[in-house]
């Protein structure tokens, strides 16, 4: 008998994806048992209750700062950008890792995104969502945003299609819809199994409305794989563009420290590292939460350690080069720009960013410190408070002082610069929890993609 | 009472592929096999043709940028030209962002409404809902079904045929009244 039976590679790989004896059905069980469920854990509802305290001190906050203007604000003169904007990057950047997951991995064929891609697009949603707050009550006059659209109005104005800053609102809100149908059309299968599994009408109708009527036809797969792949292929170039077009807010100004070419690339890498630590973080708490360590493994937690080591090392290399050349530029203000950065009154800013963003990553060169989950779940708080102060950096060191001595100030951040970023927070875990609540967090028809007996030709492959 | 067409189970992925080649073989056009995700080479072993989305999503995103870059041009050139530093009034290397843009948008409506209707959804009745072993179908089951507007239908035939292919759970799909 041939008992040592040679394990083909997809085998082994669907053996470390999804350990234990899973087949479709365990599968279906254990995901949609979580919205299914008539319990909800406790640390849910201990973790909702703080996010709605959160989100009710975002809605004071913005009531009042419309009522009152951006004057309670820290922003001064030098300093116009304070808070907002670098709430609005970050908030930005932390989507575009789930973008990454789900379209560029998809496109490589990384069947390991798998368990993550759900999770990290509804992640993606709701930053994008935090982060088109920022732009639209940074303007003061909120019920004026709608001059950002290009309608024709009684003035027979435009907006300065010439103008990053109109770029940047074309990108985001593109960004923000395309986001949207991707999560959404990735989610009618899923919906379709929630509407065949419910036990009460209601639930049976509310999803069924959503699930449009899905069937599994090869009919209907035919047309969705291509939309899929197609939407994967446009969001690739697409969250790329975002990024690099956020940076043009800064680089196509002409602020020593901003007006460089390195921005747009390094923007995006920054951006990818901070997503990949807040995904880290969500779902080292939703797999303790919910007990899917058996879904979301280890092996897709050292997955993204890497990638956060590459990234990292990206961002490493961007501040290190945009030294090199400040100085190499022979430019007095270029040069000061960056010395006041490494060693002027903000000076803890920049040193932390560097800890978090250059030195905490490294430590994934080691798989040791990849799969020991305590040490990932601080570390990934680790690289968003990082790129947090990245972006501090790049707005208010780089603004309080430029050319002019005398037009130099300090910038201090005001209570309300504080509650309205925390109280982002709460629209986020707001949001996203009740996402964990209500919908699968692993999108159940792809997890079965990884059992070697979804591809009926795995036996001749490989 | 009003019949609709016969289903019959399968147990694998593999099973299905091969069922699908049967009874595409045996001349049967109005059929599909349903399962819980896509099935690899699932298309040629039912012998459907490349999916159309492609050219109109290829549309929508010529639409798109032709409306991007058209839009800026007009509102700058014709509509009301301004001048703001010096920047020229056709400034098209700056138009680039925004019908890059405009022209991804346009993709992703043409690729997700597109895919909609093609595959007739929303639509929230169909006769594969009246059997109720069916709804495993979104779980863990892979089912054959033949319609009765196939020409070579005839509901005897059809059962002994997916019996012999290898179907369980076959099931005639009636709705009540």
């Amino acid at each position: 008998m041939l008992d040592n039976k040679i394990k083909s590679k997809a085998e082994i790989r669907a053996e470390k994806l999804l350990p234990g004896n899973q087949n479709f059905t365990t599968i279906t069980d254990d995901i949609a048992g979580v919205p299914e469920s008539k319990k909800t854990p406790i640390q849910w509802w201990l973790l909702f209750g703080f996010a709605l305290s959160l989100l009710a001190i975002f809605a004071g906050s913005v009531g009042f700062l419309i009522w009152e203007g951006t004057g309670i604000w820290g922003i001064n003169n030098p300093v116009f950008w304070g808070w907002a904007i670098i709430n609005f990057v970050w908030w930005v950047g932390i989507g575009h890792a789930g973008t990454l997951i789900s379209a560029i991995l998809h496109l490589f064929r990384q069947n390991w995104r798998n368990a993550i891609n759900r999770f990290a697009e509804t992640m993606t949603l709701f930053a994008v969502i935090c982060a088109l707050v920022f732009p639209g009550i940074h303007v003061g006059r909120i019920w004026l945003a709608y001059w950002f659209f290009p309608i024709p109005n009684q003035m027979g104005l435009w907006p300065n299609m010439r103008s990053p800053l109109i770029w940047d609102f074309f990108a985001v809100f593109t960004y923000f819809t395309v986001s949207l149908l991707f999560w959404y059309t990735g989610l009618i299968p899923d919906l379709a199994t929630l509407r065949d599994r419910a036990k009460t009408n209601l639930k049976r109708k509310i999803y069924g409305f959503f699930a449009l009527g899905w069937r599994g036809g090869n009919r209907q797969w035919q047309h969705y794989e291509l939309a899929y792949l197609v939407l994967a292929g446009i969001s690739t170039p697409l969250v790329l563009s975002v990024h690099s077009v956020v940076s043009s807010d800064f680089a196509t100004s002409i602020i020593p420290g901003w007006h460089t070419t390195i921005f747009p690339p390094y923007f995006v890498a920054g951006a990818i590292y901070s997503g990949f630590g807040m995904v880290m973080t969500l779902s080292i708490i939703a797999r303790k939460v919910y007990n899917l360590g058996h879904i979301i493994t280890v092996e897709h937690l050292d997955k993204m350690a890497q990638i956060m080591l590459l990234t990292g090392c990206m961002v490493g290399y961007a501040y290190s080069m945009e030294f090199f050349v400040a100085w190499y530029s022979g430019n007095a203000y270029e040069s000061f720009a960056f010395v006041n950065r490494a060693l002027g009154p903000y000076w803890w800013g920049y040193w932390v960013m560097i800890f978090c963003n250059v030195v905490v990553p490294q430590f994934f060169w080691f798989e040791r410190y990849r799969r020991h989950i305590p040490f990932l779940f601080i570390t990934s708080i680790l690289v968003n408070i990082g790129m947090w102060f990245e972006r501090f950096v790049i707005v208010v060191v780089t603004l309080h002082r430029d050319f002019m001595p005398g037009a130099w100030a300090m910038y201090n951040p005001t209570i309300f610069d504080v509650s309205i970023y925390v109280g982002t927070f709460g629209l986020f875990f707001t949001g996203f929890l009740l996402f964990l609540r209500f919908l699968p967090m692993v999108s159940i028809a792809e997890a079965k993609l990884v059992l070697p007996e979804s591809n009926p030709h795995h036996g001749h492959e490989e | 009472m009003n019949t609709y067409g016969v289903i019959a189970r399968f147990d694998t992925p593999l099973a299905l592929v091969h069922a699908a080649e049967k009874v595409k073989d045996a001349g049967f056009k109005d059929f599909d096999c349903h399962s819980p995700f896509p099935i690899h080479g699932m298309d040629d072993a039912m012998g459907l043709k490349r999916s159309k989305l492609g050219y109109v999503i290829g549309a929508m995103g010529l639409t798109g940028a032709l409306f991007g870059f058209g839009l800026q041009t007009w509102i700058h050139s014709i509509e009301y030209p301004m001048n703001i530093s010096g920047k020229p009034f056709f400034a098209y290397p700056a138009y680039a962002i925004i019908t890059f843009e405009l022209m991804v948008l346009f993709s992703a409506f043409g690729a997700v409404f597109g895919m909609m209707y093609f595959n007739s959804i929303p639509r929230f009745h169909h006769p594969v809902f009246y059997s109720d072993k069916f709804s495993r179908v979104t779980s863990d089951a892979f089912y054959v079904s033949i319609e009765i507007s196939d020409p070579k239908y005839n509901e005897e035939e059809v059962k002994s045929f997916l019996e012999k292919i290898g179907g369980t759970d076959i099931e005639v799909l009636k709705d009540e009244n």
